[in-house]
């Protein structure tokens, strides 16, 4: 996104928000959803509007994990390790995904392809193992299908 | 030939629609149009009907028609049986093993009947998107009575009932309301505690899915009673759908007058605003939550601190609850105390609600009494173990919980029978372990959760669950010591006693269960390298 795009995106964000302490969590989702991280003029910005001081800002940024600092893939895989997916085989799907996409848990790839993160749960512990690939989200999950669910992905990503 | 006249509920829960109910519904639509039904069948979008493991779920009403697991080709064959004098579709209904049969109707189902809905009575059966739907299913007439009783009167009643709240702790609902009601000063806050952080627990997600205008009601009532003007309800941003759905109710309860300024008339006036969270597990208990709407880091409050019912949001006084917890008081103010109290064990009242996963035949939410066995929940309601495998353990409560043995089938699940045998109620997490489930590598595992979601304030919960989990890491690598077990004990009982807030005192859960119930499989692990369940890698 350029320079010019991304200020007025964050102008858009802090007018429908408005000032207030207890708007700096909301005001960093939404950047955060806007641009898939916190780029650091956002949050100077963002800092400037509230005068909050950036070190509180990145205090709570890096407090809670929605938020990253550093750009992360078109495709954010993530796959639950809560307790029901965890007995029904979420770390093999870890593996599995790990070896197909080429990059380990935590990482983002270099072509900013895809980020593979795990999450303590997604909600949906009935359909486990589950995954989310951005909002998306697959439930009876076998490592086998998480392949294949990669391999067309990234099959259609070298098309 | 009589004309059916049939609603068509399509479940669009965060389950279902995984599976792809919202292409079933557009399918829905069309198909009626193209066999000249659309006129006398009403599709309705529903909230989550339970059974998310059979999802999509279709139920067509009044005969309570179950069709599971519904991919859009299913759907003329659907939209056909709706013709006169023809059958259900067989293949699509729920096939119960045990009789070797399919049963037709919802309400035959073991996994069903032997459940007793109450805060659930609205999940699945009425359109949460539309606000008439919940006034036609009895919303917001509890708002009504109470708006015509003094607060006094309805904390007594709140009291009166028993209720405890459903966020973990089962703290007495009126006691918490009459603290708030009694605080000093003019500005006070409502919050809904909505953050549902336990891996493995979704009945919050689902409630506020499937049945928002209970919650809204019970929160608007909660602000009458203590005198609150505006609430928060505090929902995890992992829940877009109960994000969604709650800020379509809250528009419409203020289109209609129950939120906003005199409501219905009357000189009280209350809003409610959505606050999402960030992703932080110890944002969920009271201190840090309200904290982190203030705009700083979510990490409770250092101790001696006083109560959130005191000093709570902008260090107002600040009523906390649950989502559950709010969800059930439009039903005692509608049918009393004493009815709410008849329900449920003796010091435990009315219902609990649980997310019930792993290794069991029927996964999904499910609503029992308080009081009712674990055999009957695990067997009876869940279809027991699949595949032929044995029950090993149950664990309840998430990482702040433990796992129950098989001996223990036959107690009454209720808050203080659950902490009593070293487990707790939790937010209502109940996942079912397998033979194929080694004990050593759960308690591993929430050790290595509770370890990563320490705020990292105090020092026995930051450095002793690490020192823990090393412990546990090197045992399930085969590297486990004789002293070991008595390590962990010492340290978990330390931890339970120092830490600063119910994350640390209650981490250790995990591990004292399972050492207590399975003490044998950590031998096995020491002493011979060996991991029964066949799991860890460094002990086959
Ligand atoms: C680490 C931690 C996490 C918690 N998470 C939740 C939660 O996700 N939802 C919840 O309702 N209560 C949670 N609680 C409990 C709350 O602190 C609080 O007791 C509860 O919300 C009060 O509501 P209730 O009285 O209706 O149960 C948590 C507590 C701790 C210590
Ligand atoms: S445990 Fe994986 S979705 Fe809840």
């Amino acid at each position: 996104m350029d320079a010019n795009l991304i200020d007025a995106r964050v102008e858009e964000i802090l007018s429908t928000h408005g000032k207030g302490a207890n708007k700096l969590v909301p005001i960093l989702l939404a950047a955060q959803d806007a641009f898939g991280y916190l780029p650091g003029n956002v949050i100077q910005h963002v800092g400037e509007f509230l005068a909050i001081s950036l070190g509180q800002i990145y205090s709570v940024a890096s407090f809670y994990k929605r938020f990253q600092l550093t750009p992360v893939g078109k495709r954010r895989v993530t796959v639950c390790r809560g307790t029901a997916c965890h007995i029904r085989g979420a770390p093999q799907i870890v593996n599995e995904i790990e070896q197909t996409i080429g990059i380990k848990e935590g990482e983002t790839s270099a072509d900013l392809e895809y980020t593979l993160e795990t999450v303590a749960c997604i909600g949906c512990c009935a359909l486990a193992p589950c995954l989310k690939v951005n909002e998306a989200v697959h439930g009876a999950m076998t490592p086998r299908k998480a392949g294949v669910l990669f391999t067309d992905v990234s099959g259609n990503k070298n098309a | 030939m009589p004309e059916k006249k049939c609603t068509i509920l399509v479940c669009q829960g965060t389950g279902c629609i995984s599976g792809g109910a919202e292409q079933i519904l557009n399918s829905l639509e069309t198909e009626l149009v193209r066999q000249n039904l659309s006129g006398a069948m009403q599709i309705k979008h529903a909230g989550c009907h339970g059974f998310c493991q059979r999802g999509p779920l279709v139920v067509i009403e009044p005969e309570g028609i179950f069709y599971t697991k519904v991919t859009p080709n299913d759907i003329p064959d659907i939209v056909h049986s709706l013709q006169p004098d023809t059958v259900p579709v067989e293949r699509l209904l729920y096939y119960d093993t045990t009789i070797n049969r399919p049963i037709k109707s919802f309400r035959d189902i073991p996994f069903y009947y032997k459940q007793q809905r109450l805060v659930l009575r609205n999940c699945g059966v009425i359109n949460p998107e539309n606000i008439d739907d919940a006034l036609a299913a009895g919303g917001y007439q509890a708002l009504r009575k109470a708006l015509a009783m003094k607060p006094t009167e309805i904390i007594e009643e709140i009291k009166k009932s028993g209720l405890r709240g459903l966020g973990g702790a089962g703290f007495p609902t009126g006691r918490k309301w009459e603290a708030a009601f009694q605080a000093p000063g003019k500005d006070k806050y409502i919050i809904c505690n909505g953050d549902e952080g336990d891996p493995g627990a979704f009945q919050d997600r689902s409630v506020l899915e499937g049945d928002p205008h209970s919650v809204l009601e019970g929160m608007i009532i909660a602000g009458f009673a203590i005198g609150a003007r505006h609430g928060y309800a505090y929902v995890r941003n992992e829940y877009p759908f109960a994000v969604h759905r709650l800020g379509i109710a809250i528009k419409q309860a203020r289109k209609r007058g129950f939120l906003g300024k005199n409501i219905l008339g009357s000189k009280f006036s209350f809003d409610v605003e959505i606050f999402q969270g960030a992703g932080a597990f110890v944002c969920g208990e009271s201190t840090a939550l309200v904290l982190s709407i203030e705009g700083k880091r979510g990490m409770p409050r250092p101790l001696p601190r006083p109560r959130t019912t005191e000093v709570g949001l902008w260090d107002k006084p600040t009523l906390l609850n649950n989502v559950k917890t709010y969800a059930n008081i439009p039903l005692i103010i509608n049918h009393g105390s004493q009815w709410f109290a008849s329900r449920g064990s003796e010091k435990s009242k009315g219902t609990a609600i649980f997310s019930l996963t792993g290794k069991v035949v029927n996964s999904g939410l499910i609503e029992v009494t308080m009081g009712t066995r674990l055999r009957e929940i695990i067997y009876d309601i869940g279809g027991g173990i699949p595949d032929g495998r044995a029950f090993k353990a149950v664990q309840t409560g998430g990482p702040s919980g433990g796992c129950l043995p098989p001996e223990l089938l036959n107690m009454p699940v209720d808050f203080d029978s659950l902490t009593a045998a070293g487990s707790m109620m939790g937010s209502g997490g109940m996942v079912v372990m397998d033979q194929d489930t080694c004990m050593v590598d759960i308690a591993r595992y929430f050790l290595d959760f509770t370890q990563r979601e320490s705020c990292g304030q105090c020092i026995p919960c930051r450095i002793g669950t690490k020192q823990m989990f090393d412990i546990l890491d090197n045992i399930t690598q085969g590297r486990g010591k004789p002293e070991d077990i008595d390590t962990l004990l010492e340290l978990g009982n330390s931890i339970k006693d120092a830490s600063l807030c119910a994350l640390g005192q209650s981490a250790p859960n995990p591990v004292l269960s399972t050492i207590r119930y399975f003490r044998d499989e950590y031998e096995a692990h020491i002493y011979e390298g060996h991991c029964p369940a066949g799991v860890c890698h460094g002990c086959l």
